[in-house]
């Protein structure tokens, strides 16, 4: 028995080796005083100073901020309302278009979108992005939201109702407030993946309006720096902030994935 | 007129008829019983009195008023539910305002409301704990103070009781009992628990398959159940096959299969010839080696089958010539004994004949 | 209760999400079908849906032809198919063990092991495909070692970044997770009584594996192939970034058409034949998953 687990914890460390070593690779060479990701010179901060003094990667950034910010406040508001409709309602359609956007490829919504934009002579930008964003980020809210209102007792609402409360004050204090880490857990999601979104925007981007994503992306094509290093060091920081913080908030919301 | 109609209630899901034309009228102050297994119907018809549901057919009229699309938090009813639904993310202080603050109470009046309200359910001082931080009967009493606070006509309980451990049950009835008489407002309580029912309720309405089956006091009901489904979910029962041989006066005569006749109460004036069962509940029915005669009394011999001993009683399966099977309960009351007889031994059973009665099919 | 008031809430609430998906989701996928059966514009794109010369509805089903009479395609797909299979079986031979690990670690601890799993995949997609270009690149310390291992033995120095084998990791690095939480939300319900039984009815461990864990997980194993399957074979950065030019899937050529050569229909005509077959699969999971429920 006691062999047995230890080939076990063996595979184990192996798989989580396999996890974390490319990252923390990464986060050391944003810290190495060389051009080149080999061999360790020395210690130096230079390649973040030299981040915050580059116009594209900074364009980018914000550009990147603008989109999860607006796509991520939209997509929760109306995921938010798509979860308590299919949560309280019968809905035939909803459900369906909430869960194709996260079930079929990815490529699909991209090349879709591509050509409906085209056609509709919206030019591409940042708008087209914003738009594509609240498109698959609604559905994972919508989750989100409907798994929590599921594991809320459906006697409070009534209970509300009940002493006089109107639908919408039972809403409003009730409801809302009970599925609040929800609802916020879903906001952080939706922000966490616009903000990390490569495909879509990938597709959907237009001149002027490059992302974080596609900026790490035309670097890593063309001529990789340990600029790369330091941008993806402080994009992983803030992506384990926001999952701490929505973990705190709603315990569970993760797995819903 | 009655404070609550209940007129030729019908309500459907599917094919599945949940509640079957059903007719009650609650009196003002009264304490109304819902009794019946799950799935009977009885939580489907305390919604539909509600407002969270609405038949299919008939009408339910509060006060002269017919309710008929007026939303729950128009009817001025309140609900004690089964989880107590008490508002997680509110205080207790806060959880028994709320129907006040949904009323628009006077902010300054409320204070005062929601303390004399938690004075009279004994919660005193709770007011700044959450519900998380009660334990299931202080649950119970915030409850019941939130839903009485604004004084409804009518208090609905969907079995109130059903989280509490048997021991607090008893104590939690009696002060259910005293908070009714002392505010006077009308409970209408829902439970599948015939202990809780007979010890709470003014009248008991016993309900199956959606219909009422009986509608009336406590001892109504146990003593004299009308058909076989009552005696047999009200308590144990003895029911014994058999047909009416004759009828004078207040007694009459049942023939009972394989046994012989036997005299019974005449209670409804039946006709002879009618065919059902005699309902004779164990506690009734006297065992002994040898029982005196009397003419009053019914009385048989037989072979004990098995016998159950449960602490205060014993209950014996007793086997009558043609098979036939009473069931007899014998307190055991007198010092140091702890059963009478063994299985096999020979014993007479016997019972007056006013201890049963008969049922017709 | 079916009131109108209800019906009204109901379309006040979940009416504008719908309203939102239908056109930018709905609507597209729709435009992108009837893609498939138009004709190339001129200069890229679509050609007008309204022929000019014959003024009737200009539809073909030409470019499903091409692609079902040109081998390339097919070759493709079998290649795409091939790296997810492997991908698959890797994946799950690296999960296995560690989901196995989770399941049997005390409660207190299981939260954190699967957080751990969890995490890196919550890193920007695009950095963990980079992290491999670091590892496999040609300046590579891990590389360089390798090299002089074999070269000591004698065998030529190899080559790993922009081949094949480097896509298989950066699939499998990519989708681990999604094999990992599968099977640790089936094996973690496993009643650890079945196995004391096993072993007192005399099997040994290896047995005890393969008789009763194993067959019990199978809705796991199967819940976690199409979580890693279906998304791998339609991916395209993975394959830009790693592969080069031996190492390209259906997504690759999704993107060219789009981009470079601007062939929409038959860049729709792949995208359908992808997504037909993911929305196959995932049927065909959820077929399999029912059966081996009862």
């Amino acid at each position: 028995m006691i062999r047995r687990s230890r080939g076990l914890w063996a595979a184990a460390i192996f798989a989580y080796v396999f996890l974390y070593a490319p990252l923390v690779i990464v986060v050391a060479y944003s810290f190495n005083d060389s051009r080149l990701n080999a061999e360790w010179v020395g210690f130096t901060f230079a390649w973040y100073g030299k981040l915050f003094h580059n116009e594209k990667m900074l364009q980018a950034a914000w550009n990147s901020l603008l989109i999860g910010v607006t796509a991520s406040v939209v997509s929760t508001v109306f995921g938010t309302m798509a979860g308590y409709a299919m949560y309280r309602f019968k809905m035939r359609l909803l459900p369906l278009l909430i869960l194709a956007p996260i079930a079929i490829p990815e490529i699909l919504m991209g090349v879709s979108l591509l050509i409906f934009f085209v056609l509709l002579n919206i030019s591409l930008g940042m708008i087209s992005i914003i738009l594509s964003h609240i498109a698959f980020c609604i559905g994972f809210v919508a989750i989100v939201v409907r798994s929590r209102l599921a594991g809320m007792d459906e006697s409070l609402t009534e209970a509300a109702r009940d002493l006089g409360a109107t639908p919408w004050m039972a809403f409003r204090l009730v409801t809302l407030p009970l599925i609040m880490p929800g609802v916020v857990a879903g906001a952080l999601m939706a922000f966490t993946l616009s903000i990390d979104d490569f495909v879509i925007t990938f597709f959907t981007a237009g001149v002027g309006s490059t992302t974080l994503p596609l900026q790490i992306y035309t670097m890593v094509k063309i001529a990789v720096t340990p600029e790369v290093n330091a941008v993806s060091t402080l994009l992983m920081m803030l992506t384990l902030a926001l999952i701490l913080i929505a973990s705190k908030l709603a315990p569970g919301s993760l797995r819903a994935q | 007129m009655a404070l609550l109609e209940i007129r030729n209630v019908t309500r459907r899901f599917g094919d599945f008829t949940a509640v079957d034309n059903v007719s009650l009228s609650i009196e003002a102050g009264e304490f109304f019983t819902l009794l019946g297994p799950s799935g009977c119907g009885k939580t489907t018809l305390l919604r539909m009195i509600a407002g969270f549901d609405a038949p299919d057919a008939g009408s339910i009229v509060l006060d002269g008023k017919a309710m008929t699309g007026i939303p729950p938090e128009a009817r001025n009813i309140h609900t004690v539910f089964q989880s107590y639904a008490l508002f997680p993310h509110m205080t207790v202080a806060q959880n028994v305002a709320f129907p006040l603050k949904m009323a628009n109470v006077d902010p300054g009046q409320i204070g005062k409301r929601v303390e004399e309200a938690l004075e009279d359910v004994r919660l005193t001082g709770m007011d700044k704990r959450y519900p998380n931080e009660l334990s299931g009967g202080q649950k119970q009493r915030v409850a019941v103070a939130r839903a009485l606070i604004n004084r409804p006509k009518l208090l609905l309980l969907d079995e109130p009781l059903a989280a509490l451990d048997a021991k607090l049950k008893e104590s939690v009835q009696l002060e259910l009992i005293g908070l009714q008489k002392e505010v006077g407002i009308t409970f209408v309580y829902v439970t599948h628990d015939q202990s809780e029912a007979l010890a709470l309720s003014h009248r008991i309405a016993v309900m199956n398959h959606g219909r009422v089956e009986q509608v009336d006091e406590p001892s109504k009901i146990y003593g004299f159940p009308r058909n076989r489904f009552v005696a047999d979910f009200i308590g144990q029962c003895n029911l014994l096959d058999g047909e009416i041989r004759a009828c004078a006066g207040e007694r009459m005569t049942i023939a009972l299969a394989g046994i012989g006749d036997v005299v019974a109460l005449n209670i409804e004036s039946d006709a002879p010839g009618l065919k059902g069962a005699l309902a004779l509940r164990p506690e009734k029915v006297a065992i002994g080696r040898d029982l005196p005669k009397d003419a009053d009394v019914n009385r048989f011999t037989g072979k004990v089958h098995d016998f159950l001993y449960l602490g205060d009683v014993t209950i014996y399966i007793v086997e009558l010539a043609g098979g036939m099977r009473i069931e007899a309960l014998l307190p055991n009351s007198s010092a140091g004994r702890t059963k009478f007889f063994e299985a096999g031994d020979e014993v007479q059973v016997g019972w007056r004949y006013d201890a049963g009665h008969f049922l017709n099919d | 209760m079916a009131t109108p008031q209800n019906r009204l809430h109901k379309w006040l609430i979940g009416g504008p999400p719908l309203a939102y998906l239908v056109v930018f989701f709905a609507i597209p996928v729709l435009i992108m079908v009837l893609a498939s059966l138009r004709n190339s514009g001129d200069f890229g794109g679509l050609a007008p849906l309204f022929s000019e010369e014959s003024g009737t509805l200009d539809l073909t089903t030409e470019n499903y032809g091409r692609f079902f009479s040109d081998l390339i395609y097919t070759e493709l797909f079998l290649k795409s198919f091939a790296y997810a299979a492997i991908t698959t079986l890797v994946c799950l031979v690296i999960a296995y063990p560690l989901a196995m690990l989770i399941a049997r670690s005390a409660k207190k601890h299981r939260d954190l092991l699967v957080l751990l799993v969890i995490l890196p995949f919550w890193s920007n997609f695009l950095i963990r495909v980079y992290a491999w270009m670091i590892i496999l690149g040609p300046q590579s310390v891990f590389v360089s070692a390798l090299n002089r291992v074999l070269g000591t033995i004698g065998i030529e120095p190899v080559t790993l970044l922009y081949t094949p084998f480097a896509v298989i990791v950066g699939l499998v690095y990519v989708h681990l997770p999604f094999m990992v939480l599968p099977l640790y939300a089936n094996l973690e319900k496993h009643d650890p009584a079945l196995l004391d039984a096993a072993q007192d009815l005399g099997a040994n461990a290896w047995r005890r594996f393969w008789r009763v864990t194993f067959p019990l997980s199978l809705p796991g194993v199967y819940a976690g192939a199409a979580l890693v399957f279906i998304p791998a074979l339609g991916i395209f950065a993975i394959p830009d970034i790693l592969g080069g030019t031996e190492g390209i899937m259906i997504g690759n050529v999704i993107k060219q058409q789009f981009l470079d050569t601007r062939d929409w229909p038959f860049g729709s005509v792949l995208s359908m034949v992808l997504t037909v077959m993911a929305v196959a699969l995932a049927g065909l999971a959820a077929w399999v998953a029912r059966q081996s429920r009862t």
